[in-house]
């Protein structure tokens, strides 16, 4: 009822429930005391189009106690439960009580489970076809939203199963990145590299790095300003996992392949994000989950019996 | 029906007499046994059947598979429960419109049940006239015997039945171990409960009312009756003027129809009528009247068929049997009888003809497409590939309908028995190679042994 400033419409809600209760009641009522003369042919004497006629079938006297009985049960359901306007009920029950009641048991029910799952090391657990299957479930109620249900991503979203890494691929580190998330940052460089000519020349070094198609010319000529991404992408371009600066010198194209993009990206740079997942899930199912995305790109050691 | 005096009145709300239905034998009276015999053998019976490793019938709601004999129902086989409902219906309105409630009398739960109940009560208390008169008489210590032990074997075979209910949903051995090692569940326990104390409730004290005032099929079937449907009918004309007689009397020289007035039909009615008061919404079509008419007609050397499964027509034309039999076959019951007969072949037939496989196809919903090394074209889908079948399956996946479509994930999937599994397909084709747009393109899923195989329609998404 928050959405009211005052408790008019919640009493307007009860009273109307109230006194629908009581119109029954007075129905009932009256009708039990109500008596008939019978008429001959055992109709009430009500007439439509001339000749339809309706028949007296009482209605059996049992069915006037049922009757009562849902008015007493509903009387009790409202002092129990919430119903009556703002009230909340005797016994306090809440949809809001009753989900947390349901979390807890399905906690309880499942923390053997998880025991099992947390006793063993990431590396281990991505053998453990029962893990991997709760693991799948996980990633995809709260991973494949953006990562893609085969987990390969898509343009922004970074493919989980090659063996390229942004921040690292140890069973730490994808731990690290799940409990907290990560922000990546490209700053837009083009005024530190110089002319659009210059960027241009860098953009083909860059496609240079990894043997990708490129003017070598250009390619030549801009190895030069990569001074100015070497801070983060290092000398060689291979990147660094620490500050989540991607390897230029591999194929793997995150935001677009091709001069443009590379050309789009020194200008004006990026920023993204992988949210935390800590609040969403516990501890438990961020170390399934953690195997389950390790074991993506890593073979893992065969079950023990 | 309130038979009230005149000049009284009478409350808006009946107070119920109730009625104690005189044991019956006869032709119709055997028919009603064997049906209740046929009946309770499948439903007490089933849930105990073996098929292979698990039992016959199940419906595992848990795991929502639906397990009769060979076949695994999954949810999407909900056409079959449709199917069923339709014959179900369309055999009422057939039977119906051929002799009215047959179903009511002799097939029915509510009347399988009182009959049981019934027979129990006959066995522990007597007939109609012995269980009136304990009624009638005060409390002693043979009347509260008689009434407990009723009342304990009603109880019994009540629990019994929600029991048996119960173990179509949760495998029976199981149950009964569990009831054994009392450690059923609280939602197990509350079914057999529940439906055992309905079926105490409902053959055991409610009975007629049940016909009376709440069930709609009640209603409904009276609506489908014409003139020419068959109904159990008193002949008033052979039998009015009704009057006692002695048996020895010459019936052609008494001013008497063939009705002795022994009261007889009334007695053995489950719902309280007088059949010779004509067709009236509780009849329910038992026959039983017709079987004690009978026996009454055999001991008076009357004819039998006083009282008689007739139609209205033949009644009052004096139609013999032959012309009524041709009436009954009119239209209308050769339409449901068609109608009928083509849905239950074709019911029949797509059961045979059932694939053991399912799939859904659903494409990514995180990414349209991507492009990958290699300069291909990538889209992502995911098939729900259901194995309807109680061995583990391998099944190849293939995809066509656009040139040059790979498929770049695994062809081969391998599905538990029963189960069913999402598996995530990647299709590609090279960068450039389709207009942009959204190109039709079709998934077909087999099993290695070629036992079964599914089509499935799709589309792959080309960026602009």
């Amino acid at each position: 009822m928050s959405d009211f400033t005052g408790n008019f419409w919640s009493l307007y809600v009860a009273a109307l429930t109230l006194l629908g209760i009581v119109a029954c009641l007075v129905l009932l009522w009256v009708t039990a005391r109500k008596r008939i003369v019978p008429s001959a042919d055992n109709t009430t004497g009500h007439v439509w189009d001339g000749d339809l006629r309706e028949m007296n079938n009482p209605m059996p006297r049992w069915w006037m106690w049922l009757f009562v009985l849902t008015i007493v049960f509903s009387l009790a359901y409202l002092v129990a439960y919430p119903g009556l306007g703002a009230y909340q009920g005797a016994l306090g029950w809440s949809t809001r009580g009753e989900y947390a009641v349901e979390v807890e048991r399905a906690n309880k029910e499942l923390g053997p489970l998880y025991s099992q799952f947390t006793a063993k090391p990431p590396e281990e657990l991505a053998g453990d076809a029962n893990a991997m299957a709760v693991g799948e479930r996980l990633f995809m109620n709260n991973c494949a939203q953006c990562h893609g249900s085969d987990a390969r991503g898509s343009k922004g979203f970074p493919n989980l199963t090659d063996a390229d890494w942004l921040h690292g691929g140890s069973p730490a580190r994808i731990t690290e990145t799940l409990t907290r998330g990560r922000q990546g940052q490209m700053p837009p460089m083009a005024a530190a590299v110089g002319t659009p000519d210059d960027v241009k020349n860098l953009a083909n070094y860059v496609l240079s790095l990894s043997g990708s198609p490129h003017d070598s010319v250009r390619g030549a000529l801009g190895k030069s300003k990569f001074g100015a991404c070497a801070a983060c992408h290092g000398m060689d371009g291979k990147g660094n996992q620490a500050l989540g600066a991607p390897n230029l010198a591999d194929d793997v194209w995150l935001h677009g392949w091709g001069e443009q993009a590379i050309i789009n990206m020194i200008n004006k740079g990026k920023t993204s994000e992988m949210p935390a997942q800590i609040g969403k899930l516990n501890e438990a199912q961020l170390h399934v989950l953690t195997a389950y995305i390790w074991g993506m790109s890593n073979k893992p050691p065969p079950a023990k019996p | 029906m309130p038979e009230a005096a005149h000049g009284q009145t009478e409350s808006l709300y009946e107070a119920q007499k109730k009625v104690y239905p005189r044991s019956v034998t006869g032709l119709f009276a055997r028919w009603r046994v064997a049906c209740v015999i046929l009946t309770q053998l499948v439903f007490y019976g089933l849930p105990w059947l073996e098929w292979g490793q698990r039992q016959a019938v199940l419906f595992d709601l848990g795991a929502r598979r639906f397990y009769i004999f060979g076949y695994v129902l999954y949810p999407q086989d909900f056409i079959y429960l449709t199917g069923l409902l339709v014959v179900s219906a369309l055999t009422l309105f057939l039977f119906t419109a051929v002799a009215g409630r047959l179903w009511c009398g002799f097939a029915c739960p509510q009347t399988v049940y009182t009959e049981i109940f019934l027979w129990i009560e006959r066995k522990v208390e007597g007939d109609r006239t012995l269980r009136m008169r304990l009624d009638g008489s005060p409390m002693s210590l043979e009347k509260l015997v008689k009434k407990w032990f009723k009342h304990i074997l009603w109880l019994g075979l009540a629990m019994w039945t929600g029991f048996t209910f119960v173990a179509y949903f949760v495998p029976v051995r199981e149950l009964g171990m569990q009831f054994l090692q009392t450690r059923m569940s609280g939602w197990e326990v509350f079914w057999v409960c529940f439906y055992g104390l309905a079926t105490y409730g409902n053959a055991g004290f409610l009975r007629e009312q049940v016909c009376k005032y709440m069930c709609p099929y009640a209603r409904f079937q009276s609506a489908m009756f014409d003139r020419d449907t068959l109904i159990v009918s008193y002949d008033g004309g052979r039998g009015e003027p009704r009057g006692a007689r002695s048996r020895t009397a010459d019936l052609a020289a008494l001013s008497l129809g063939a009705c002795v007035d022994c009261t007889l039909c009334v007695q053995v009615c489950p719902t309280g009528i007088d059949i010779r008061n004509g067709l009236q919404y509780e009849c329910i079509g038992c026959a039983a009247c017709i079987d004690a008419c009978d026996g009454v007609m055999d001991k008076m050397n009357y004819p039998r068929g006083l009282i008689r499964f007739t139609t209205q027509n033949a009644l009052a034309k004096h139609w013999g049997r032959l012309q009524m039999w041709r009436q009954v076959l009119r239209p209308r019951v050769l339409v449901y009888g068609a109608i009928l007969l083509a849905l239950c072949v074709g019911l029949l037939w797509s059961l045979v003809a059932r694939m053991p496989l399912k799939v859904d196809v659903v494409r990514d919903r995180a990414a349209l497409s991507r492009i990958v090394a290699g300069g291909k074209l990538e889209n992502v889908y995911r098939l729900q590939i259901m194995n309807a079948t109680e061995q583990p399956q391998h099944y190849r996946i293939a995809a066509d309908g656009l040139d040059g479509l790979v498929l770049a994930s695994d062809a081969e999937v391998v599905v538990g028995p029963a189960e069913s599994r999402w598996v995530a397909v990647r299709l590609q084709i090279p960068y450039g190679s389709a207009s942009p747009g959204s190109h039709p393109i079709q998934f077909s899923i087999g099993d290695i042994a070629g036992d079964a195989h599914v089509s499935e329609k799709s589309v792959f998404l080309v960026p602009r």
